[in-house]
């Protein structure tokens, strides 16, 4: 909150002759491209998502429970390794295009890796996990009467797929494609490896080029008036509906038993996705990784794994309670500050994280400072932990809070009626309640801010107290020397730490 | 309004805080209890002198330095790395209550504009002024280079002869249509070098070569320097300009590199290769201002000044100093006379101008 309105207040101070330039010659391209960014990728990671998560759930093909697993695991890759390693493979002096070259193949039909539809592409196979795994959990949780009831309108099972089993899901996808829009607003890391310019680069070039961080905060408050349309829109078209589960038969336990080529389809589908996903970059990261081995294991990396796992722990915890507590806020008590409220708490997701960081530390140094007139030693809370903790908050409260409040919707009502009428009320009623009832939401919120520290860079770099180093930041160290090369091992690491939590989830989720 | 979100903020804090210490207290707490205490027994036992240094240079490339500083003094440094702009961004929200006592970054530009959000304090050293050559300098004593590079013209040696090349302007000759390669105008190398363009040349010729040279690009700006060679190596295009070291650093890995550099504007008397310097000054916060005066004099001697530069195939400062022998090696050359201290004046022009011009 403190973050948004450090953000939001710069608007009162507009600093005109950069705007003026900005406004001419900078922003209508990076609007362009943003809204073009943001429906791409909402559109390609979204159908990618559903399409996989409906296959995995309910059909029966090849591999499934391979690909049902395996299909979460991109989840662990940050944008910018996705990008470097992708652009490493398919640019032109890259991987593939050398090689065919080597072998007498003229590569000039090529599609250019450095324009849109790269920079969609990258970022929606790192996005559409999110869809995935709100689609999937919805999906699984349906009632398998929502198909019978579409058959006995005389729908096909296709047909009740695109008018009753799509629509139940409804809050879910839309969840994930929110946060999937968000996540692209906010991005830094993935639209400056392909030198692809947003109103995200607006804000850095305003910053440090033209050293006006007034304006940038200003183009960063211009998406966050988008981000908040985008969820007003949402919330107004859901409108009073409700989408509870009935404890009838789950949909997943029949399973669809698919003709031939829609089996080989549906395989070839996953496999493609899988491909481009996942195998593709490790296999890049490891081409850049093998000749540089020794060299690259003569530093110790136990400090950085070790501060990337310390931090990604503590911080879930700390993100994952207070988004249940702000989940259950906004269930029991009415009126219309409270939904304010947490809207707001969830919008630091569409920041650019380094002008979040900022919008943090300006006023905790504020705050320190009075501390300090007061009579404090030394600043209290800059350089601690606390900070941080406090930072990523504002910024992953989204992805806590996302899967919390869907698994609260299938919690009928009745349940709380119930609950209250045996005298339990309260936080009572959530500790003893809700959250058992709910472990599955809150599993998968612990495990999504776990890979999204790991993998956060901008607010790690700002707010970490000395001593403090994590894989990003070592990432970040040889990227920003262009030194892609000695990036793969760090890299390779984030995406083997992110993946284990994935699988503990995964294997949670076929559990219950 | 506001009262209703206070208390509810409150109310929410509150609620947080009993949660993480009932439900997830067990979980969380060992790590940070332990750290605290190991931390605390450090500052009892280690009564050792030391400094802390932010700084935008990257950690491998300042790390070995500050490694043997801290084996010859005793004294331990402390650093932390971010972007300029952030750190600078930082250091004016702490303000005197800042822990740094040293700011290292790269580009004369953002020392300047360091210098300029006022803090620095005057470095007051002899062993500095009378070794490091003044136009290396803040003309107000608050920095001093650490390192020196050059932007400089790269080529293809099996495309192009050197007869064919003269100028940064001349790059944007017919000749070079669709042979040019350019590094993003985002990062700051760029925004400098056409700074250094306004200063010479005024702003009207330096946007009519700067647009010239975005009409000859072969392909999309690159997003760094080392892509711009490997695209000159695989033939997209025949020549670009790159930062020194980044050739250097090619060259290392393949010795028989088809490449060359070419120093630009030699035969200009107001004019030269484009340098930079990476440096540092000490920060007003500083509350040991001595012995951050001590470490910045140390790293301009003979010693460090080879670690600092070698380590990056840098040119040193100190013109005593030796250069590498790879880095000597690629010749000598004529620097432009513009004095770094203004630089970052000129920043924000530039960035409009290659804005004006469609320059990516």
């Amino acid at each position: 909150m403190l973050a948004l309105c450090t953000v939001l207040s710069a608007l009162f101070y507009p600093d005109v002759p950069t705007l003026k330039h900005l406004f001419q010659f900078v922003l209508p391209e990076a609007m362009f491209n943003t809204l073009f960014l943001l429906v791409g990728v909402c559109g390609l990671s979204t159908i990618i998502g559903v399409l996989a998560a409906w296959l995995t759930t309910s059909c029966h093909f090849p591999w499934r429970g391979f690909f049902s697993w395996a299909l979460f695991l991109p989840m662990a890759i940050p944008g910018y390794v996705m990008a470097f390693s992708l652009i490493g493979f398919f640019e032109y002096t890259g991987f593939l295009q050398s090689s065919l070259r080597n072998n007498g193949i003229n590569t000039d039909f090529f599609p250019d890796i450095y324009s849109r539809g790269g920079v969609i592409f990258a970022l929606s196979l790192v996005l559409y996990p999110y869809v995935y795994l709100l689609a999937k959990s919805a999906f699984k949780t349906q009632g398998v009467r929502c198909i019978e009831v579409g058959q006995s309108m005389g729908f096909s099972v296709r047909q009740s797929f695109f008018k009753v089993v799509l629509p139940m899901a409804r809050p879910w996808i839309v969840g994930g494609m929110l946060l999937v829009m968000m996540e692209t607003l906010a991005d830094f890391g993935t639209v400056s490896v392909f030198n692809y310019d947003t109103l995200t680069t607006a804000i850095y070039k305003s910053w440090f080029g033209l050293y006006s961080l007034g304006s940038a905060l200003q183009i960063a408050a211009i998406s966050l008036l988008l981000v908040a349309l985008l969820i007003s829109v949402e919330r107004w078209s859901r409108g009073a509906q409700r989408f509870s589960d009935n404890g009838e038969q789950r949909l997943s336990a029949v399973g669809f038993r698919l003709s031939g080529i829609n089996k080989w389809f549906a395989f070839g589908f996953c496999s493609l996705v899988l491909l481009f996903s996942l195998i593709l970059p490790v296999f890049q990261l490891l081409y850049w990784l093998v000749p540089t081995l020794t060299q690259q294991l003569s530093v110790p990396l136990w400090k950085y794994i070790e501060g990337s796992v310390l931090l990604a722990s503590l911080s879930m915890f700390f993100v994952v309670c207070l988004a249940l507590v702000l989940a259950f806020i906004a269930r029991t008590k009415e009126g219309y500050d409270v939904k304010i409220l947490t809207r707001l708490s969830t919008i630091g997701y569409a920041v650019p994280g380094t002008v979040l960081a900022v919008g943090i530390f300006v006023p905790i140094s504020w705050l320190d400072r009075q501390f300090v007139a007061l009579g404090a030693a030394s600043p209290i809370l800059q350089g601690s932990i606390i900070i941080m903790l406090l930072a990523y908050t504002a910024r992953f409260m989204a992805v806590a809070y996302s899967p919390i409040e869907s698994n609260f919707l299938r919690v009928t009502a009745q349940v709380d009626m119930a609950a209250r009428s045996l005298g339990v009320s309260g936080f009572k009623l959530l500790k003893r309640v809700h959250v058992p009832m709910m472990r599955s939401g809150l599993f998968t919120a612990l495990v999504l801010v776990f890979v999204d520290v790991i993998k956060e860079l901008p607010i790690t770099l700002m707010t970490r107290p000395f001593g403090i180093n994590t894989l990003a930041i070592r990432v970040y160290e040889f990227t920003s020397e262009g030194l892609w090369e000695r990036a793969a091992l760090p890299a390779l690491i984030i995406v083997l730490v992110g993946v284990l939590p994935v699988i503990l989830l995964i294997k949670r989720a076929d559990h219950d | 309004m506001y009262s209703i979100f206070g208390r509810a903020i409150n109310r929410l804090v509150c609620a947080g805080v009993l949660l993480l210490l009932t439900s997830c207290g067990s979980s969380d707490s060992p790590p940070s209890v332990k750290k605290s205490a190991v931390t605390q027994s450090n500052s009892v036992q280690v009564t050792a002198p030391e400094l802390v240094v932010y700084s935008s240079r990257a950690e491998h490339l300042i790390q070995p330095v500050f490694d043997l500083y801290t084996q010859q003094t005793g004294v331990e440094i402390n650093f932390v790395t971010d972007k300029a702009g952030v750190l600078i961004e930082r250091l004016k929200a702490e303000g005197a209550q800042s822990p740094a006592d040293v700011f290292i970054t790269v580009d004369a530009g953002t020392l300047g504009f360091a210098a300029a959000n006022n803090l620095f304090q005057p470095l007051s050293s002899q062993l500095i002024s009378s070794t490091v050559p003044a136009y290396l300098r803040d003309k107000n004593d608050l920095w001093t280079g650490l390192s020196l590079r050059a932007r400089t013209i790269v080529y293809s040696t099996e495309r192009v002869s050197t007869d064919q090349l003269s100028t940064y302007a001349a790059l944007g000759d017919s000749q070079w249509a669709g042979k040019l390669c350019l590094r993003t105008s985002k990062k700051v190398y760029n925004q400098s070098l056409v700074a250094m363009l306004i200063s010479e040349k005024g702003e009207e010729s330096a946007e009519s070569i700067v647009k010239n040279w975005v009409g000859n690009l072969a392909i999309a700006p690159t997003t760094n320097d080392t892509k711009l060679m490997q695209a000159i190596l695989a033939g997209q295009c025949d020549v670009g300009l790159v930062n020194s070291y980044y050739f250097g650093r090619l060259q290392k890995e393949q010795a028989d590199l088809p490449l060359a550099l070419f120093w630009p504007n030699q035969n200009d008397s107001s004019s030269g290769v484009h340098v930079n310097v990476s440096g540092a000054g000490i920060l007003k916060s500083s509350s040991n201002a001595d012995l951050a005066r001590d470490f910045i004099n140390w790293l301009v001697s003979d010693a460090a000044q080879r670690i600092f530069a070698g380590v990056n195939q840098e040119y040193p400062v100190t013109e005593t100093t030796a250069v590498d022998i790879q880095v000597a090696s690629w010749g000598q050359f004529t620097q432009s006379a513009q004095p770094l201290s203004d630089a970052y004046k000129l920043q924000p022009a530039a960035v409009k101008l290659m804005d004006r011009v469609g320059y990516q």
